[in-house]
């Protein structure tokens, strides 16, 4: 079978320079040219650590992507995601042709334009009319294509009543409007787009997220699609590659990969080790969480309808006077869902353990938090907010009765329901 | 793999680490013929916008500027014009100077100005300076029929002014001035991406380059004043460019072979220069600048 491969990207890698450009600078940049003058290999490039912004490296070097191969149909509609500091956009810019790759090389079978951000090359002072041309003409439009589309465009944008008033007028929502107007109409064979949906109301976006199906399905361009959008790249790509730290993971489907880009954010746990806090005057803090079943088995799912449990480890530095653990639970919305506690009492310093038990209360399958309180009468100890996420599985427990699948909402208890003839 | 793969001819371009080590791309910068037009129009439309004056602005910038030249050089320190009226002499090597100041600090700040959109889509880079150029050239223009302005004043006023056949080539002088401005500010611009200190350089260093570029004075009285110093202003090809161009325009001074032989050489070599620097600093500044 042949495959229409419209662009390949090999090997490609992009180092950075971290701290400041200064006087440092120079020096490298000599002795870069000095090996260069010798016929010897850039120095810096053996160097570098992966893109992992948490941890303190050791050299002054980054990867920001490091030996990214893959390949796109024309056609298709590719994925790219992945957490922040992923290198995504780095990848995006070097695909768009914004910056070179430090090592090597993308070729590519159409012309390329790319969305990075909208309402860049709009000039304040022109109205949205010349702004139409301008910008589509940084884009890389033709006079003449825009002058064919323009009606189109002023259409899209929904800006008619403004279009002869200089864009500095606009309000923010606008200006988006009207610039994704105008790339929406572009026709390349290749479109990258990042993120331009994080922006315009609903509606817009609504009608953007169409256009952009559109483009793709019946133009049969290629999209190249960056977003934290789960929603919307699963609404809109054929095929997804998912990066971390700057190197490449797994591609394939999208939903196979977007479940492996959740599992990789979080990774479903059922314990969570806590580090003493460092500072000095604490009197008590949480060691351990885990989420268990009744009988005591680390649960990193729990299907929905079996009863669970949550058990905290503290430790006491000190004797605490009507000490109380607490445990919140929210939405991943942050929406508070429900708090508990123990019976505030008198405890002398040492190790406790807590444990919540629910066995009334069934959630609907997905992804919830944990926040755990430690207090001294009204007075708090410890507020832990860590990403503490548990997990409820659409796997239903079969032993559990009165159980409806496929209810939206947090709870899926069911309740008392009579009709009654009135 | 079990298709076909493409052969390297099949692919329409390629991203690689690094340009090839001279190419123009001109085929591409004609693609983009369009953009190059709006920028233009960009930059002469929106420069004076919400002023009341407007396009006046580009007269009265050259105009007082040899007013001033007259009264401190002409006098006040009683620098000799020849039969030609001071002011039209000092207006017509400003006007000259100012086109080449233009180019040459609306390029060198290319990469800084236009960091955003640069960071953001691809487009020929080499665009946003030729379009600087060329409306440069359309402000003067517009400063040149000021000029000549001046010009049909004086000779109605019977002043010994006259052009010189020379002048039928004073167009191509001026393309030679912009491509100078042209490649030295591609230089420049480079550079800064990096080393902000040309950004400071040059700021300073243009008004000091006017004083050795003989605008407000004839080439032929620094060599006879202050010997010592004169090779200063003789290896300055932009002194032979205004030099020639008041040869052109007024029939003063001396036309010098080997000067415009020289300022041609200096001129190829510099947009060369500058070429190869900016096609080497555009794949990537947008990590350093």
């Amino acid at each position: 079978m042949n495959k229409d491969i419209i662009l390949k990207a090999e090997n490609i890698s992009k180092q950075y320079r971290l701290g400041q450009v200064g006087t440092g600078t120079l020096s490298h940049d000599l002795n870069r040219w000095w090996h260069q003058v010798r016929g010897k290999e850039n120095p810096y490039l053996k160097i570098g650590d992966t893109n992992d912004r948490s941890t303190k490296g050791s050299s002054d070097y980054v990867w920001a992507l490091q030996d990214i191969n893959f390949e796109v149909e024309r056609g298709e509609v590719l994925g790219i995601i992945g957490k922040n500091g992923a290198g995504k956009s780095t990848l995006l810019k070097i695909l768009s042709r914004v910056t070179a790759p430090t090592t090597g090389s993308i070729k590519f079978g159409g012309r390329v334009a790319s969305l990075l951000e909208v309402g860049t090359g709009f000039n304040g002072e022109m109205t949205g009319r010349e702004n139409i041309f301008l910008n589509g003409a940084i884009l890389g439009m033709t006079k003449k294509e825009i002058a064919f589309k323009l009606d189109e465009i002023i259409e899209f944008s929904g800006c008619e009543r403004y279009i002869d008033t200089p864009v500095k007028r606009y309000s923010s929502g606008m200006t988006v409007r009207l610039a994704f107007a105008v790339a929406a109409f572009l026709e390349p064979e290749i479109l990258i787009i990042d993120e331009v949906l994080a922006v315009g109301d609903a509606e817009f976006q609504k009608k953007a997220i169409g256009k952009m199906q559109d483009i793709s399905r019946q133009g049969g361009r290629t999209v190249l699609f960056v977003s934290h959008n789960m929603a919307a790249v699963q609404k809109l790509c054929t095929k997804c590659i998912l990066l971390q730290n700057g190197r490449f993971v797994t591609q394939g489907k999208t939903e196979e990969v977007i479940q492996s880009y959740l599992d990789q954010s979080n990774v479903n746990q059922a314990e969570y080790l806590f580090e003493k806090p460092k500072s000095a005057q604490i009197l008590a803090y949480t060691a351990k969480l885990r989420i268990e079943d009744l009988e005591g088995k680390l649960m990193p799912e729990i299907p929905v309808g079996k009863p669970w449990q949550v058990k905290i480890f503290v430790e006491l530095l000190e004797p605490i006077t009507n000490m109380v653990i607490g445990l919140g639970m929210q939405d991943m919305q942050d929406t508070a869902i429900r708090t508990a506690w123990s019976i505030a009492e008198n405890r002398d310093s040492g190790k406790y353990v807590a444990v919540f038990i629910e066995k009334n209360i069934d959630f609907n399958p997905g992804q919830y938090k944990l926040i755990i309180g430690l207090s001294k009468g009204l007075q708090s100890v410890q507020y832990l907010d860590e990403d503490i996420i548990m997990t409820f599985s659409e796997v239903i427990d079969t032993q559990a009765e009165s159980i409806i699948s496929n209810k939206s909402g947090l709870i899926n208890n069911q309740m008392e329901v009579k009709v009654i003839k009135n | 793999m079990n298709y076909q793969e493409k052969t390297d001819t099949d692919w329409l371009f390629e991203i690689t680490p690094k340009n090839k080590f001279f190419s123009l791309n001109l085929n591409e910068v004609w693609q983009y013929r369009d953009l190059l037009l709006l920028f233009v129009k960009r930059d002469v439309v929106t420069v004076y916008k919400q002023t009341v004056l407007g396009p006046l602005w580009y007269l009265i910038q050259p105009l007082f500027t040899s007013i001033t030249f007259t009264i401190i050089f002409n006098n006040l320190a009683g620098i000799s014009t020849g039969t030609v009226p001071p002011f039209l002499f000092n207006l017509a090597g400003i006007t000259v100077w100012n086109y080449f100041t233009a180019c040459l600090t609306g390029t060198s700040n290319t990469f800084g100005a236009n960091a955003g959109i640069f960071g953001k889509v691809y487009f020929p880079r080499l665009i946003v300076p030729i379009s600087i150029v060329i409306s440069n050239l359309i402000k003067f223009g517009i400063q040149f029929l000021i000029f000549i302005v001046f010009y049909i004043y004086y000779y109605s006023q019977g002043a010994l002014v006259s052009l010189n056949a020379a002048a039928a080539f004073f167009p191509l002088l001026i393309v030679l001035m912009g491509v100078l401005g042209l490649g030295l500010g591609m230089i420049i611009s480079s550079l800064v991406t990096k080393y902000r200190d040309f950004s400071y350089l040059i700021g300073f260093g243009v008004q000091l380059l006017m004083y050795l570029s003989a605008v407000m004075y004839p080439m032929a009285l620094i060599k006879e004043k202050i010997p010592s110093y004169g090779w200063l202003v003789q290896y300055n090809p932009l002194a032979y460019v205004i030099e020639t161009a008041r040869y052109m325009l007024l029939n003063v001074g001396q036309i010098s072979v080997f000067g415009l032989l020289y300022t041609f050489a200096v001129t190829v070599i510099v947009f060369l220069v500058g070429v190869l620097i900016f096609n080497k600093t555009e794949k990537s500044f947008i990590d350093t600048v």
